[in-house]
């Protein structure tokens, strides 16, 4: 009888342990998502402004563009300077 | 610089100046909103990345095969195009991924290859710059490696699964887009034949110093 009771108790312990709420540390984890999910669903600190993107794109072009041409003019003009440098003591 | 790359250059620039205003005009893709127009540089950069790559390529096969010294200078010109507009592709796909697929980068066919290329090309300027005597061959070896990657990075999103639009995106696009990214092309397409023809004759420049220098030696 004595028995019972405990082994009542028990089961109505593990029981009420298992019905409540989980704690978070030992929450199972969510499966991270293998699928598409739409952007508009994903958490607010996970999505960033399209103008941020669109603004970096187009800026990081024209800096690459201008300062390749800034570079490219700038070389051309030393050789060009080395070359007649040359060519005068050539002479 | 040449007056023919002067007019080119400031065409270019007045071309791309504008081009902003162009590409706000055109309506918005009904799915990706703002964050698309990154697509009127992006796709422009990504042709001439190809195409460079398949100038050098084409070039120093010239270069090694018919023994063209010339052919050389076009090679190295287009391999320094190829990372730069390389560089404009890789750094603008992934800012426009992040919103349209919610990831800056996938390791799929098209992007891996994409950046494969983009790292032969920067190997092949390496090889140039501290290579030594006999890198123009070495790296005439490598650009054909990098002709060899092209047909296969063009076809790998027919060919393969990927996030990435396919290559049939362009011809079915409304007026409306096609207006403003054919528009770009011919910007992008104008600045390259511009610098392609520049940064050739510097090359040409340089070997012609080398030249001058040899013979004040021999005096």
């Amino acid at each position: 009888m004595r028995f019972c009771r405990t082994l009542f108790l028990a089961a109505a312990v593990i029981a009420g342990a298992l019905a409540g709420p989980v704690p978070p540390a030992f929450a199972q984890p969510k499966p991270s998502p293998d699928e598409f999910v739409p952007l508009a669903e994903a958490p607010p600190e996970e999505q960033i402004p399209a103008i941020n993107l669109v603004a970096a794109a187009y800026g990081f072009v024209w800096i690459v563009v201008v300062g390749y041409v800034w570079s490219l003019g700038k070389r051309l003009q030393q050789a060009e300077a080395e070359i007649a440098a040359l060519e005068r003591k050539a002479r | 610089m040449s007056r023919l790359n002067q007019i080119e250059l400031a065409l270019a620039g007045a071309m791309l100046a504008v081009s902003p205003w162009i590409i706000n005009a055109a309506p918005y893709e009904s799915t990706m909103g703002l964050v698309q127009k990154i697509f009127y540089y992006h796709m422009p950069s990504a042709w001439l990345f190809l195409i460079a790559a398949l100038v050098a390529g084409v070039s120093s096969a010239i270069f090694l095969f018919g023994r063209k010294p010339t052919a050389d200078a076009w090679a190295l010109a287009a391999a320094e195009m190829a990372v730069v507009f390389g560089i404009i592709t890789l750094v603008t796909g992934p800012l426009w991924a992040r919103k349209a697929w919610g990831i800056w980068w996938v390791w799929d066919a098209r992007l891996t290859s994409s950046l494969i290329l983009w790292m032969i090309f920067v190997a092949y300027l390496l090889l140039r710059r501290y290579g030594g005597p006999g890198s123009d061959k070495l790296g005439a070896g490598m650009a054909l490696f990098g002709l060899a990657n092209v047909p296969f990075i063009f076809v790998s999103v027919n060919v393969w699964r990927t996030l990435h639009p396919q290559t049939s995106v362009v011809p079915t696009l409304p007026v409306q887009m096609g207006g403003p990214l054919w528009f770009c092309v011919f910007a992008f397409l104008l600045l390259f034949l511009a610098l392609l023809s520049m940064r050739a004759r510097l090359q040409q420049q340089r070997v012609r110093i080398e030249q001058l220098y040899l013979a004040e030696d021999e005096a």
